[in-house]
């Protein structure tokens, strides 16, 4: 089946078997193995992406679903070399060790933030509950998911992933 | 160049690993991809323990894409026996564990036939015209069964389901005196069987592993904590030339002991590679990864403690019963004899007798995970100091002082013949006290009782120590174990004054990068942005032992740290010659060398310059600043801390809900107190899995069903509680740093911090143990039973 998607701000038209999961046409088809594949059954949620703006597991998703969609994945968040500031955030926060979740993390945590811009510690892991991290505890997680809700703009839907960073470049650059 | 004004050492530098991790931009083995990949698919036994009476191959090699289907058969005279590094004792049995089955197979997922495609799709879909007839076996699945006469054999031909029995006692090794002394004197005896449960580790990137034939050169990218030790292990194993062998570990998810092995999957990809002349991946799926990739833990410890009425403990026996799985894995039989050292923790008691039998089962096989050993020791002594306490209604704090080794009586040699050489315990039970609130919340614990609440608090503790910083390679030598402890590194100091590090740790999370630029900034005093940190390849990091039991920093830093003494030496020379003064004239600090008593000086990085251009250079000095080094640690490392867990049971439903978790960790100098503390969480959090969440469960048949994440219950952010970490700090006296190790420590110490909480919140109502993990369903039963007696 032939499907038309954008994908990080492109646009590609390709043919799928009708079985492809979103993933693997992200990874195999286009090369975006910045998205992973973490489980079998859903539980993980390593392989978050957005569509259309809203978070889901593309290891849920066939290809042909996408079709028509506006697919964004964690290589598409960056913008003019400028980290999106759940990216900043999870780097500032030391919220990942092996990085392997990250991904998927930082993906589920931007669609919690449009749902909530302003989330208390209880929210921040009720909205991660789906994504699994192995290294972490999830404490500088949910710190992160925090301070990137400082840092934003609230937003909702597809405006939250190109929210830009309230703070001072200086400051937005982190480093210490 | 200007001297770096504030030491980068005790910094919270944020990772240089970060960058590629958060973008996406990461080199996961399954990522990579080359010219005319083929893939592989394992079909996998479902059989516990049978023959394989015949495999019928015919129809999935007639499949389009399908290039080879090999078995066990095919393989015979090239797969060898995967690797046990570690005969425990001089008569040790350990069958022989083919990559591929052959003639029997021992677990439900080992793996019988392996198909290679054109596509992963065209493996899997192949796998299912395979047709294998199973003559099944009797099954060896409990433990105690086992060893029992007449028991089944797992390995009929080793003639017994023991592999091995291996003793440490203290009247015979001369470090204390005789437990059964202890135990007949004793005025109270606690005793106790734990059980471990079976565990695993569930790194969250499944394996993966790719191999580039390319003539007689083989290169393989492997999702493995330990490409050095696998490149080794591989040659020998498979008869491939050492030499002609080079592995890769590339970004690598996760590790927590589950990656340090060599797998069946890693010797079958190698020779399938080395058949077709073709590039070969593999990548597991989860569920796939939980049933064959190596679990851990899963002991039965008999238990009895020997003491006085006024709370001193005089004596300690221990009996184990070690479940290896179906086969001894690369460190599978040692796992257990690393705890050996651990029973005693950092209490003082004479008397000591440790017995360790390793025994198979018909079930997946065990190996390390994180703690591998010293989380079982751990558990089973705070543990029982709790009930100790409970018996002689002592506050269980009390208890542990007036048996721990004191702080001015360090270094201090154990009843198991350990050297601890720092630590100070009182220190930091006193801030875990102020921190937890530990007398208002005993207020609290003794309302809630009188009160008859339906949710009771329970207060656990556990004053953990460990050994780990694995390990002086003459200790390793008198365990028996194959291979030494050292650690390799090399520090080439570039013409531009950049700086590369290369390390034989094998970082997959920890931090290296971002931990080692710091110390070598400040040790040649450059910017910690100049520092490159490259390992994890055998032709970059050409000698290395590899990251596992909380080694890096302790024995792969000091490498590094070992190498900059060399580079500086070096650069001394070259220094005098270039400023005409002695050797001795010259002082280093802050990246410059300065003629004493004088404003001359000169930098490193110009010296780096003046190396390359070699234009005028003393006679007989080589070009070159570089310099490696192999350091082997004196002694193993101590870190200890002090971890107070409060717990609430609803005592009508079984629900527990941790309320304050505080942990005050001493792992002495500390290079990152970010990194250090990420360390921590993790461990606590896989810790408090062990006690509360996480078990591998296998049925009658011997099927795993916890085979996925469905029923293998990792915690996710909403399991876990806010840890409140601090931190004291003894300086350990064994390294230059005075650093200790931190990787397993959260995990060693959190289990029995939380099954005393809960125990403790339950205790009046007649419990004195509920079994791990503690679902609601066991504390609701535990107290049920407590209650009708």
């Amino acid at each position: 089946m032939r499907i038309t998607v954008n994908v990080d701000g492109t646009s590609y038209a390709d043919d799928v078997e009708p079985r492809q999961l979103l993933v693997h046409y992200l990874r195999d088809t286009l090369g975006k193995t910045g998205t992973v594949v973490g489980c079998d059954t859903s539980n993980c949620g390593a392989c978050t992406v957005h569509l259309d703006g809203h978070s889901v597991k593309s290891c849920s998703v066939l290809a042909v679903q996408a079709d028509g969609c506006e697919v964004t994945t964690i290589e598409g968040l960056a913008r003019d070399g400028k980290l999106h500031p759940v990216q900043q955030a999870f780097h500032d926060n030391h919220a990942l060790q092996c990085g392997f979740c990250t991904p998927g993390m930082i993906m589920q945590s931007i669609d919690l933030l449009a749902n909530n811009p302003d989330p208390d510690e209880d929210a921040v892991r009720h909205g991660l509950e789906g994504n699994l991290c192995r290294c972490t505890g999830y404490q500088n997680i949910v710190k992160a998911v925090r301070d990137a809700a400082h840092h934003m703009r609230p937003g909702a839907g597809p405006e939250v992933e190109r929210v830009t960073d309230v703070r001072t470049p200086s400051h937005a650059s982190g480093g210490e | 160049m200007t001297a770096t004004v504030e030491p980068e050492v005790g910094k919270a530098r944020t990772r240089k690993e970060d960058a590629r991790l958060i973008t996406g931009r990461t080199r996961w083995t399954d990522n990579l991809t080359l010219p005319g990949l083929l893939h592989m698919a394992f079909l996998r036994s479902p059989s516990a323990h049978a023959k394989i009476a015949n495999i019928d191959t015919t129809a999935a090699k007639a499949r389009p894409g399908v290039i080879a289907v090999l078995t066990g058969a095919d393989l015979a005279d090239e797969q060898g026996s995967l690797p046990c590094a570690w005969p425990v004792t001089a008569d040790q049995k350990a069958p022989p564990a083919p990559a591929l089955a052959v003639d029997t197979v021992n677990f439900a997922g080992e793996a019988v036939a392996v198909v290679i495609a054109r596509s992963k799709a065209e493996a899997h879909d192949a796998l299912e015209l395979i047709d294998v007839d199973y003559d099944d076996l009797p099954l060896v699945l409990d433990l105690e069964s086992a060893v029992a006469d007449g028991a089944d054999l797992v390995h009929p031909d080793l003639g017994t389901n023991t592999s091995a029995v291996w003793i440490f006692d203290s009247a015979q090794a001369g470090t204390g005196t005789d437990v059964a002394d202890a135990i007949a004197d004793a005025e109270v005896l606690i005793e106790r069987t734990y059980r471990q449960q079976r565990l695993i580790p569930s790194f969250m990137e499944p394996r993966s592993v790719m191999v580039d034939p390319t003539g007689e050169h083989y290169t393989m990218w492997s999702s493995t904590q330990i490409p050095h030790i696998l490149r080794l292990m591989l040659a020998l194993t498979t008869n491939t030339p050492e030499h002609k062998l080079r592995v890769i570990a590339p970004d690598v998810g996760g590790g927590f002991g589950g990656k340090l092995q060599v797998t069946p999957e890693e010797v079958v990809c190698l020779l399938a590679a080395k058949r077709l002349g073709k590039p070969v991946k593999w990548t597991e799926s989860r569920s796939e990864s939980l049933l064959s990739a190596h679990h851990g833990r899963d002991q039965l410890q008999k238990l009895t403690l020997a003491a006085r009425r006024d709370g001193t403990v005089t004596g300690l026996k221990v009996e184990l019963l070690a479940d290896m799985g179906a086969y001894l894995r690369l460190v599978s039989s040692g796992i257990p004899i690393l705890g050996a050292f651990m029973f005693n923790a950092i209490y003082k008691f004479p008397a000591y007798h440790f017995a360790c039998t390793n025994v198979f089962t018909n079930k997946t096989p065990t190996d390390a995970y994180r703690g591998a050993g010293r989380p079982e020791a751990t558990f089973a002594i705070e543990r029982l100091m709790d009930e100790l306490a409970a018996e002689l209604d002592m506050d269980p704090l009390e208890l542990r002082e007036k048996n721990w080794i004191k702080h001015e009586e360090f270094p201090f040699t154990t009843v198991a013949g350990m050297t601890y050489d720092s630590g100070d315990y009182e220190a930091a039970t006193a801030r875990a006290k102020e921190l937890f609130d530990y007398d208002g919340l005993r207020a609290e614990q003794r309302d809630r009782r009188e009160r008859g609440d339906s949710v009771q608090l329970g207060i656990g503790i556990s004053t953990f120590t460990e050994m780990c910083g694995l390990a002086p390679s003459r200790v390793l030598g008198a365990l028996s174990y194959a291979a030494g402890g050292w650690e390799h590194a090399a520090i080439r100091m570039l013409p531009s004054g950049k700086v590369e590090v290369v390390t034989g740790s094998s970082a997959h999370g920890q931090g290296h990068e971002t931990a080692w630029s710091q110390i070598v900034a400040d040790q040649l005093g450059v910017p910690f942005d100049s520092v490159e940190v490259l390992h994890g390849d055998t032709q970059i990091s050409p000698k290395g032992l590899d990251t596992y039991g909380s080694r890096s920093l302790t024995v792969g830093a000091m490498a590094v740290l070992k190498a900059g003494e060399k580079v500086i030496a070096k650069a001394r020379r070259i220094a005098a010659h270039m400023m005409e003064c002695a050797e001795d004239d010259l002082e280093f600090a802050g990246g410059q060398f300065t003629v004493r008593g004088t404003d001359k000086s000169t930098g490193i990085a110009d010296i780096a310059f003046a190396v390359f251009s070699a234009h005028d250079l003393p006679d007989g000095v080589e070009p070159s600043l570089d310099s490696e080094a192999t350091f082997d640690p004196e002694n193993f490392s101590v870190p200890h801390g002090t971890h107070l867990c409060a717990t609430e049971v609803d005592t009508e439903t079984g629900m527990v809900k941790i309320r304050k978790y505080v942990c005050v960790d001493d792992v002495g100098k500390v290079v990152n107190p970010t990194i250090v503390d990420g360390q921590v969480h993790g461990g606590l959090a896989q810790g408090l899995a062990q006690a509360l969440y996480e078990e591998a469960i296998h049925d009658e048949s011997g099927t795993l069903t916890t085979g996925s994440f469905v029923d293998y219950l990792v915690p996710s952010a909403v399991d876990l509680p806010s840890f409140i970490t601090d931190r004291t700090e003894t300086p350990s006296t064994t390294n230059v740093l005075g650093v200790k190790g931190v990787g397993e420590a959260g995990t060693i110490a959190s289990t029995p911090a939380v099954v005393n909480a809960i125990v403790d919140a339950v205790r009046h109502l007649g419990v004195t143990d509920i079994p791990m993990p503690c679902s609601p369903m066991r504390v609701w039963s535990a107290i049920q039973a407590g209650g009708a007696r």
